[in-house]
């Protein structure tokens, strides 16, 4: 197993408890092990949560992690992938000046390059949001920033994977 | 944001196999009266606790209950936490060990992180200030699963008194089944009152959790075949032998195999002391055969430990020979520390009596000769000169002689933390399990006495002594006072070398003598013991030693026997912290 850092993505699925975030996090934590991005929602499975959690650790590292994660009550299983076993994406929010789309036509030609979606527009600002690669939201928040940008914000990474995480059949296997 | 907290604890009771059925007849009672209903329904006959305003209700319940359930209130609510660890570490049996909110919650958090990391089964049960005043700060509020998280298998707060019975049935759940561990379970004093329809079912599983993998034939095989091939395998096991109740099945693998099996500290009395394949303790101050010959194998055979550092030491030069075979009831284990080549998890008690099934009749008598070959270097260089000393001041192994001769080997004892509890580790005989009551990994000063109230207490008909230093006694010396009144006939020995010793070693050994706050200035222990009723007795004298230990032994009520050693004796052998177990040193 390989000892070179890497940028994995921990899948997490859970009973819908969310003092859970506490105990998952704190395992991070206890290792000094830096926490890129956490995210949480609904599963696939009705009343099942899942965490995305990316950090850059090695294999060996994610692998007891996951053990330890594993090890948790309320969690039903965890896994770690590396970024070619999963597809992912983050999304990001900018919020401009509303001024600047007539003054700076330059804007209107970023945002139908990179397929960026208005949300909204009023008097005072629009606001733009795009999910990608966080190279390309890198890219477009330093094009935009030339022009001023009022709020900036990215999410963190949501992930599906190439391979079957089987909770469904797990979760049924348990219950016979 | 006290809405979001009261939610954030609140838990999915679908997901429950337990109270499904509610074909259960109920019956309308407050939560604080549903509280004791449940223990009595799981079995508690004795709990551990100290009351105060967010627990009361309970308390006043717990009066009404009187004859089918005994509160023991200890004088501090640390007492509480340990004494119901000793209870389970005895018996096998969940403790139970109860306090208020705020200062008596945070009392408990010591023996809870005690309880986590040497796998004790335990309930806690803590009032909580009423929910409408959670998040406010409001008087002895303090956010306590918030605080015992990282120290929990499972914790949970609790606003409503209808889930009560449904948690109290997945606490003791999970406290007792895999690798058991502390639960905690917080209740709101609005929930305790609140009256609603109760009906207990025990918890038999949750969805999400599995207690004990199953074990896998194929790698139980391969784990067999090297150990029949292997020409010098060594076992070594730790506590979950004791926890997963598989004495027995250990003993006929050893028996069959010839493979000579050591014990990590917490596995110590699971293989009686003097059964010949016993080749004694491994880690720090344990025996220098198992410890030297750990890299010697060729294959090494780890059941229900956990390949701790201070088992281990440098891991880098640690068996690195050897083939690993590790048996674990927990996955988390496998490759933590250790490489493994081969790992058979699941429960020891059903993979050991596999494993019998597979293994060829052998007898390694070469292999044998090499235990028995260092420990005779062993005896000549430490053992000689702790139990049968030359020089004037008293050991602190030949108190544990005396010992081991007045009970037969018999007893169950109960150490606290430091050069002692070495010793009594080292020499302790143990015909018994269940009878080395150590806090082990946490290493918890302070633990023995109030560890020995609940070890007696759960086993009454066996003889209990504690083995305490100066310096632990009077961390949770107010326990006398809960041993006076619920007489408790706990037999109590200090060893006293007027020393934080373990640590004063340190200071010899690895910082040039200085000795910076560890020599202790003592207080007058026979007249304290006598304060509160218990017969008490000081021997500074060798000749005085046999028949004080053995009046203490023979008497029928708790004993204090203060016992003053060699003030600066330090305990051999010894791998110094981060050395290789190849290292490991006789002076
Ligand atoms: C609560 C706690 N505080 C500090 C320590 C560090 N420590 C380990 S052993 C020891 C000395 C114990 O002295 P004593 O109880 O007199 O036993 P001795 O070593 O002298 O037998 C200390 C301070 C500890 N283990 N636990
Ligand atoms: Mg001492």
């Amino acid at each position: 197993m390989s000892e070179e850092i890497k940028t994995l993505t921990i899948s997490v699925y859970t009973e819908n408890n969310i003092g859970l975030l506490n105990r998952i996090s704190a395992i991070f934590q206890r290792r000094h092990i830096n926490i890129e991005s956490l995210t949480t929602s609904q599963s696939e499975i009705e009343n099942v949560n899942r965490f995305v959690i990316v950090v850059n650790i090695t294999e060996i590292q994610a692998k007891k992690i996951v053990g330890q994660i594993e090890k948790q009550v309320e969690v039903i299983k965890a896994y770690y992938h590396d970024d070619h076993e999963t597809i992912y994406t983050e999304s990001c929010m900018f919020k401009i000046k509303s001024d600047l789309l007539f003054d700076e036509p330059q804007i209107q030609n970023i945002i139908k390059e990179s397929n960026t979606r208005i949300v909204t527009v009023n008097r005072e600002f629009f606001v733009l949001e795009k999910s990608g690669r966080r190279h390309e939201i890198e890219a477009l928040r330093k094009e935009l920033n030339v022009f001023g940008i009022m709020q900036f914000v990215r999410s963190g990474r949501i992930a599906v994977t190439k391979d079957e995480m089987k909770i469904t059949e797990l979760l049924a296997q348990i219950k016979n | 944001m006290r809405m979001q907290k009261v939610k954030s604890y609140k838990m999915n009771t679908e997901t429950m196999e337990t109270n499904k059925t509610a074909a259960t007849k109920t019956e309308r009672i407050t939560g604080c009266e549903a509280i004791i209903r449940c223990l009595i329904e799981e079995g508690v006959d004795i709990l551990y606790g100290y009351p105060g305003g967010a627990i009361m209700p309970v308390y006043d319940e717990l009066f009404k209950y009187q004859g089918k359930i005994h509160h023991v209130l200890t004088r501090h609510e640390q007492g509480a936490a340990h004494a119901a660890q000793g209870y389970a570490r005895i018996s096998g049996k969940v403790g139970v060990a109860m306090a208020t909110s705020g200062p008596g919650a945070t009392n408990l958090v010591t023996g809870i992180a005690d309880a986590q990391i040497d796998s004790t089964p335990l309930v806690c049960i803590t009032g909580q200030v009423p929910s409408h005043l959670l998040g406010s700060d409001a008087f002895q509020e303090t956010d306590i699963v918030g605080i015992s998280t990282p120290v929990t298998k499972w914790n949970h707060q609790v606003t409503k008194a209808e889930d009560i019975p449904v948690v109290l049935a997945k606490a003791f759940y999970i406290a007792r089944s895999g690798r058991p561990g502390p639960v905690l379970i917080d209740i709101t004093k609005d929930a305790q009152f609140q009256e609603f329809d109760f009906s207990y079912k025990k918890c038999t599983g949750i969805r999400s959790y599995t207690p004990a993998p199953k074990v896998n034939i194929e790698s139980l095989k391969t784990a067999a075949e090297l150990i029949n091939n292997a020409k010098k395998p060594l076992i070594v096991w730790g506590q979950g032998v004791i926890l997963g109740e598989a004495e027995e099945e250990l003993k006929a693998v050893i028996e069959k195999s010839g493979v000579p099996a050591a014990w990590t500290i917490l596995g110590a009395s699971a293989i009686p002391t003097s059964h010949p394949l016993n080749v004694g303790m491994v880690g720090m101050h344990g025996n220098y055969a198992p410890n030297k010959l750990t890299n010697e194998c060729d294959v090494l055979i780890a059941i229900g430990m956990r390949f701790d550092d201070r088992v281990t030491g440098d891991l880098n030069t640690y068996a690195k020979q050897a083939k690993v075979i590790h048996f674990d009831i927990d996955p988390a284990e496998i490759d933590k520390n250790v490489k493994t080549d081969v790992a058979v998890l699941g429960d020891c008690k059903e993979s050991l009596g596999l494993l019998l099934k597979e293994l060829n009749a052998n007898s390694h008598e070469d292999w044998h000769q090499e235990f028995k070959d260092l420990y005779e270097i062993e005896y000549e260089k430490v053992i000689k000169s702790d139990l049968l000393p030359e020089k004037e001041g008293l050991t602190m192994g030949e108190v544990l002689k005396e010992i081991n001769i007045q009970t037969k080997g018999n007893a169950a004892i109960v150490s606290d933390v430091g050069q002692h509890q070495m010793i009594a580790c080292r020499y302790a005989e143990f015909n018994k399990t269940k009878s080395n009551i150590t806090s082990g990994g946490l290493g918890t000063m302070g633990f023995a006495l109030p560890a020995a109230i609940g070890a007696k207490m759960a086993k009454p008909e066996r003889e209990v002594v504690a083995i305490i230093g100066d310096g632990g006694y009077q961390m949770n010396i107010q326990e006398l006072g809960t041993i006076f009144q619920q007489e408790v006939p706990v037999k109590i020995v200090v060893l006293n070398n007027e020393f934080l010793g373990m640590v004063r070693q340190w200071q010899q050994l690895f910082f040039d003598k200085r000795y910076a706050s560890t020599e202790m200035t003592n207080p007058d222990f026979v007249t304290i013991a006598k304060g509160y009723h218990i017969d008490a007795k000081r021997v500074v004298k060798r000749e005085e030693l046999a028949d004080a230990v053995q009046e203490m032994i023979a008497s029928k009520s708790s004993y204090f026997l203060e016992v003053c050693v060699e003030k600066e004796d330090n305990v051999f052998p010894m791998i110094p912290s981060g050395a290789s177990v190849s290292d490991i040193r006789l002076s």
